[in-house]
């Protein structure tokens, strides 16, 4: 059964001011078919889990492993790593000038597929997919991400995630910037995905309001570099009450 | 006899209309070129001194013509004297390096489109060799004649040239001129262009190689009605300078012209220049107007100057726009496409390719096209190389 398995995962990045530590050991087993919400405050280091596990080259692993079916992930270029199985739905996409968003597309899916979809079924395939974003069918001449809005750079990383297929996915605060109805089309989008391939989802969020359309099954708190505390959906209903004051109290004392 | 006036130094140059510059047959007529005069100063004239200031040989040159003389229905191409008096009827030169061409060319190649059903012409030039050269190339377009003059440079050259378009009333003519010269290779061009009465012109600059290319574009449009289309495709190599220099010059009611030029440029020292001047004169009411230069920095190194000018000297226009923009094509970009699946040297070849496109599907000469992607093609993959090693 395919797993993502994060180990004792420690990672820092290079500011100004020097190295600074940002994970302090983080331990997570996602299966597939399983979502697990990542919540946290702002600079708890939610955002740099996930873009560590993607490969982004700003992260840098101090020690720990990052595994997916046993290969070790961290040692794969980011291409191979989304070859393998591995998808990153941004928070904030880029523009990628000159290339539709069309083209994108089919050259994605034929590097992750190790070969080009068959051309009547991808067209078909893309058309609903688009339609079940609510995204208008001009989308696709134009340039990715090139002059999109939030919500439609949203979708568009959620048309990835339906089109592509990957084994496991990292959705990195794809609720914010949303409004409600945006939230509900893009989250039916990530429950289509799981449901046509048992996908498995890790997501990161600071509030609760997602988990209202995506639920989890597992909850982690990561404070500072840590995960503080783990547990159901429960947890989530717990914080929307309270907040992540009692653990950063907490820091404070310690 | 008139003479050019000297700037007095960089930084004195008053700010004059594109409508006011000196211009003469007679390279003895302008000026030393010192680099801070407004038309050099982003070229590296220094390397240039053979072009502006020496004596240049004007001999006839070897040129492949494909279709044959003869084979041809609607197009001839002659070698004529320089007193023929059709030269000098389209251009004068504004500066320097377009007069010494002009002072020191012995005959010209003349290309004429004659017949109403469109018909092609490709010139091939590959062996001008590295002795300092001037030429002369006359492209006419008769009234109501339909055609396309594609000509392709490469090999090594040393060349200073002028080419004058003369489009007829009703004609509508594409010229394509193709630089994929050696790396070494030095060419100046000066390409003239009026167009008549409904007239209608496409002009297309493709520059890929060379170590100093610059060809300008000046194109007056002079009669009613009359519409030119000036594009440019241009893939600066390490090393490289590519500048473009282009003049409309709406001096006639209802004339519209496009000016879209776009490069990508790749390695230290990758030089790009596009300088876009528009003069929309009080003789021009209804004038319909837009330019645009866009550049794709692809690495660290590289550098593109793009400077849009635009002077409307009449209340009575339907438009008049322009574009500028560089872009880089940063490290984000890349983590994006690569996150999809994507690996690097495709995902640089993915965006160059469509970047580019957009101007070359607008050639609309089929095979050119074909040729010009494949020729990118080949542009990214050794680019790509280098940037491996």
């Amino acid at each position: 059964m395919p797993v993502l398995e994060i180990k004792d995962l420690h990672v820092s990045v290079e500011t100004e001011q020097g190295t600074k530590p940002i994970l302090k050991g983080v331990d997570l087993t996602i299966r597939e078919g399983e979502t697990h919400a990542i919540m946290g405050p702002n600079g708890s280091g939610k955002s740099t889990l996930a873009y560590t596990i993607a490969g982004h080259p700003k992260y840098h692993v101090e020690s720990g492993t990052v595994t997916l079916d046993g290969e070790d992930l961290l040692d794969m270029t980011v291409d191979a790593r989304a070859r393998a199985g591995l998808f990153l739905a941004m928070q904030y996409p880029v523009e990628i000038p000159g290339v539709t968003v069309t083209n994108f597309l089919r050259t994605a899916k034929t590097a992750v597929d190790g070969h080009a979809p068959a051309i009547r079924g991808w067209i078909k395939d893309v058309k609903a997919s688009m339609a079940n974003l609510r995204m208008d069918s001009s989308f696709a001449d134009r340039n990715v991400n090139e002059g999109f809005s939030g919500g439609e750079k949203k979708r568009h990383e959620i048309l990835q995630l339906e089109l592509l297929k990957p084994r496991f996915a990292i959705l990195d605060e794809t609720d914010s910037g949303l409004d409600v109805d945006a939230l509900r089309v893009v989250a039916d989008g990530v429950n289509r995905a799981k449901e046509a391939t048992n996908l498995g989802v890790l997501l990161i969020t600071h509030y609760t309001r997602i988990l209202r359309y995506i639920s989890p099954d597992f909850v982690h708190v990561i404070v500072d570099g840590r995960i503080a505390e783990e547990g159901g959906s429960e947890l989530a209903d717990r914080l929307e009450d309270e907040g992540y004051d009692r653990y950063l109290a907490a820091g404070k004392v310690n | 006899m008139s003479k050019q006036h000297s700037d007095g130094g960089w930084g004195l140059v008053p700010i004059q209309s594109r409508a006011g510059r000196f211009s003469s047959f007679d390279v003895a007529d302008f000026e030393p070129v010192s680099g801070f005069e407004a038309e050099w100063k982003y070229t590296p004239v220094r390397e240039l001194a053979a072009l502006l200031d020496g004596a240049l040989d004007g001999a006839r040159y070897d040129v492949a013509i494909e279709p044959g003389v003869g084979e041809s229905r609607g197009i001839s191409v002659d070698w004529v004297a320089r007193t023929d008096p059709r030269i000098g009827s389209v251009g004068k030169p504004e500066e320097r390096g377009s007069a010494n061409a002009w002072t020191g060319f012995d005959h010209a190649l003349a290309v004429t489109v004659s017949g109403n059903e469109r018909a092609e012409v490709t010139l091939s030039r590959t062996s001008f060799g590295t002795s300092a050269r001037a030429a002369h190339l006359f492209i006419e377009a008769q009234p109501g004649s339909n055609g396309v003059v594609v000509v392709n440079n490469s090999g090594h050259a040393m060349l200073s040239e002028n080419v004058e378009i003369s489009v007829g009333a009703g004609a509508q003519l594409t010229v394509v001129s193709v630089q994929e010269w050696d790396h070494g290779a030095t060419h100046l061009a000066t390409h003239f262009a009026r167009l008549g009465k409904d007239a209608r012109l496409r002009h297309v600059v493709v520059s890929l190689g060379g170590s100093i290319v610059r060809v300008n574009t000046n194109a007056h449009l002079a009669e009613e009605g009359s519409d030119v289309e000036l594009f440019g495709v241009y893939f600066a190599d390490a090393g490289e300078h590519l500048e473009q220099r282009t003049f409309v010059n709406h001096d006639a009611p209802h004339s519209k012209s496009r000016v879209s030029y776009r490069g990508a440029l790749q390695g230290d020292n990758a030089r790009a220049v596009w300088i876009g001047d528009v003069l929309i004169r009080p003789t021009a009411p209804g004038t319909d107007s837009y330019e645009e230069n866009r550049n794709l920095l692809l690495t660290e190194g590289t550098r593109a100057d793009s400077v849009p000018n635009l002077e409307i000297e009449t209340g009575d226009i339907a438009g008049a726009g322009h574009a500028s923009a560089s872009g880089r094509f940063d490290d984000e970009q890349l983590f994006y496409l690569q996150s999809r699946g994507i690996p690097e040297a495709e995902a640089r070849r993915l965006v160059v390719r469509g970047f580019l496109a957009s101007i070359i599907q607008r050639i609309g000469v089929e095979a050119v096209q074909a040729r010009l992607q494949d020729a990118i093609e080949e542009e990214l993959l050794v680019s790509a190389e280098g940037a491996a090693s």
